[in-house]
């Protein structure tokens, strides 16, 4: 195996994602560390004319086929199995999201080589590899080492700055075949199925207040609802809530969900789990309201309190009034 | 069609987690384990699916404190069958409890298998996949939308922003499911007694499996409280006027 550090290019709709050039950034600091140099592997249909936005790279290892342009798992977990034996990387470093973790795992048996997931840091140690997971919902850490001749480090998106991957520049292209049975493959991608459009624009608003499972059940809405008209501001929410179809998928918060930056991000009754925390915590002013006093979304806020919510709220929006 | 779901025991995240002495894992002396929510999804797919269609679901668990009443309570919302896997440690990591599953459903006749997308204690990926790896067959994970026409499914694999992929996937296949079509069911504790009195659970001895995971723990620790929040104390009226005082500035 090689020094290289290899990046998986996640890409969507013809545009990379921001977690590509997160990892790039990334890479390119890690590379000085093990001696060599930064590749990425970019896999499907179309792509290579993208190519310059990949600067932070010294080689682009593509694999190009009409079959491969929208992502499955099956058929680019194979093209990605191909490149890593072509390119024989140190490291590959690959998004720990819906696209990533399908092809690390993957990866990780087809190669039978090391995986470290849920990564918000990693370092070179001397011979190792070592890599820091958050796990238990944000509550635990833990730091892995690995001296495997070739490691799969699966990173959350959003810890590392993008900016620090985004160069244009011109990288060595070099092609890499396509597997076979693409066409015919057990998965076969369909279509993208666009998010509905909902009633309330949740990234639009200046005031969110947001609700988790400590709300217990619909019927205790309306008093995020009466709190969110005393304010000015909307009712946003966790995954749960929209999985119980108690708020409408457009008010999901989150990996899966939509992305906030409002002024005021006032949680109540939410952990605060890795997947939630990716998409508010950039929020200007974080209130938290939980009873768990070791929730991690205190370690997101900058207020917090382990007041019961049912107590507390109805107090607030009194005040408000 | 024969589905089958591997639950996973994980550490319930309501109880403080210490970390043993050593410093590289949980203390697990007292831990309690419960069902991995996304494995509650799993199972309710699976049964949806046989109610629309008819098929048989088998549930397996690797044995933890609470496996019995997970699966006897899997059996209670309508599962045919529960398995109970012995002999795997408890510190296995993700990549042994797969190699472990493996080896149980590899000699089922099934046609799915439905795990729950992801787990809290997965440090080195997520069972669904590497469970499909060591099965050699294919797998769509962070699946919600599942429909069923013949011997074909069709999956909606979710990304960000509310953005799904449809898939259509021909058996055998893992899928590792984010959202049951509903929230999972609750069985009534008085069918779960009388499945527990009626019934006696399958067991098969596996014993950890000879996976090396490639990667040592040098270190588990609660993350430092960097600056955290400032916390509001006092009564639920004090610190209700101090957050209103925080919103008002805010907003003026
Ligand atoms: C691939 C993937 C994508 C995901 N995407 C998202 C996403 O986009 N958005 C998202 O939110 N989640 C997402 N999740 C789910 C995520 O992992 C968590 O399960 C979820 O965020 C938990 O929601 P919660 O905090 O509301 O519930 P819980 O974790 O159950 O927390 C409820 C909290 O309420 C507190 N509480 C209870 N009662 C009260 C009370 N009376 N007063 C005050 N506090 C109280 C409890 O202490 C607890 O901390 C995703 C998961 C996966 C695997
Ligand atoms: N009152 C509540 N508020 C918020 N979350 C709860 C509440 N009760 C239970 N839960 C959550 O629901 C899940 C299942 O709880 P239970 O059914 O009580 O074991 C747990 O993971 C808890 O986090």
């Amino acid at each position: 195996m090689g020094q290289d550090i290899l990046v998986v290019a996640e890409h969507l709709k013809g545009e990379f994602a921001d977690v590509t050039f997160e990892l790039l950034g990334k890479a390119a600091e890690l590379a000085g560390a093990t001696g060599g140099s930064v590749s990425v592997a970019l896999i499907g249909s179309g792509m290579k004319d993208k190519a310059q936005e990949l600067g932070a790279a010294a080689k682009v290892y593509s694999v190009d086929h009409t079959g491969l342009a929208d992502f499955n798992p099956l058929t680019h977990g194979s093209a990605l199995a191909a490149v890593v034996d072509h390119a024989a990387p140190r490291l590959t470093l690959v998004a720990n999201t819906s696209m990533g973790m399908d092809l690390a795992a993957s990866l990780s048996v087809a190669k039978d080589l090391p995986l470290i997931a849920y990564a918000l840091d990693v370092q070179v140690d001397g011979d190792a590899i070592v890599a820091t997971s958050q796990l238990y919902g944000g509550k635990i850490y833990a730091e892995s080492a690995s001296t495997g001749a070739s490691v799969i480090v699966s990173v959350l998106a959003g810890v590392f700055p993008a900016d620090a991957g985004r160069t244009n520049g011109s990288p060595a292209i070099e092609d890499v075949a396509a597997p076979d049975g693409i066409d015919d493959a057990q998965v076969r991608f369909q279509a993208l199925v666009e998010p509905e459009g909902g009633d309330v624009d949740i990234t639009q608003h200046d005031i969110l207040v947001a609700v988790g499972r400590g709300i217990g059940s619909e019927d205790n809405l309306p008093l995020a609802e009466e709190l969110a008209s005393a304010l000015g501001g909307a009712v946003c929410s966790s995954r749960p809530i929209v999985d119980s179809k108690w708020l409408p998928k457009t008010r999901q918060v989150g990996k899966s969900g939509l992305k906030v930056k409002p002024k005021v991000y006032l949680a109540l009754g939410i952990s605060g789990a890795p997947e939630h925390i990716e998409g508010m915590k950039d929020a200007e002013l974080i209130i938290a309201v939980n009873t768990d006093e070791t929730a991690p979304i205190f370690e997101f806020a900058h207020y917090g309190s382990t007041e019961d919510l049912f107590d507390l709220v109805p107090a607030l929006t009194e005040k408000l009034k | 069609m024969n589905i089958v779901v591997p639950v996973k025991l994980v550490p319930d995240l309501v109880e403080e987690l210490e970390i043993n002495d050593d410093g590289t894992d949980l203390e697990r002396d007292f831990l309690s384990y419960k069902i991995n929510e996304f494995c509650d999804h799993a199972i309710e797919e699976a049964l949806q699916i046989k109610e629309a269609h008819g098929a048989s679901v088998t549930v397996i668990a690797i044995e933890r404190d609470e496996t019995d009443k997970v699966l006897y309570t899997a059996l209670a919302k309508g599962a045919d069958r529960a398995v109970k896997v012995t002999g795997v440690d408890e510190a296995a990591t993700t990549h042994t409890a797969a190699k472990a599953m493996c080896t149980v459903i590899a000699g089922m006749d099934y046609d799915v298998v439905m795990t729950g997308v992801q787990a809290a204690d997965d440090r080195d990926g997520q069972l669904g996949i590497l469970l499909a790896g060591y099965l050699g067959v294919p797998c769509v994970s962070v699946v919600s939308d599942v429909s069923v026409s013949g011997d074909t499914l069709t999956v909606h694999k979710e990304y960000s922003g509310g953005m799904m992929a449809r898939y259509e996937v021909t058996p055998k296949i893992v899928l590792g499911v984010q959202a049951a079509r509903q929230t999972p069911r609750y069985a009534p504790v008085s069918r779960v007694r009388q499945i527990m009195k009626e019934t006696e659970l399958e067991e098969v001895l596996v014993g950890d499996a000879d996976v090396d995971v490639g990667s040592t723990v040098r270190r588990m620790y609660t993350p430092e409280k960097g600056e955290g929040a400032e916390m509001l104390e006092g009564s639920s009226e004090d610190v209700a006027a101090r957050i209103a005082q925080l919103l008002n500035e805010k907003r003026s």
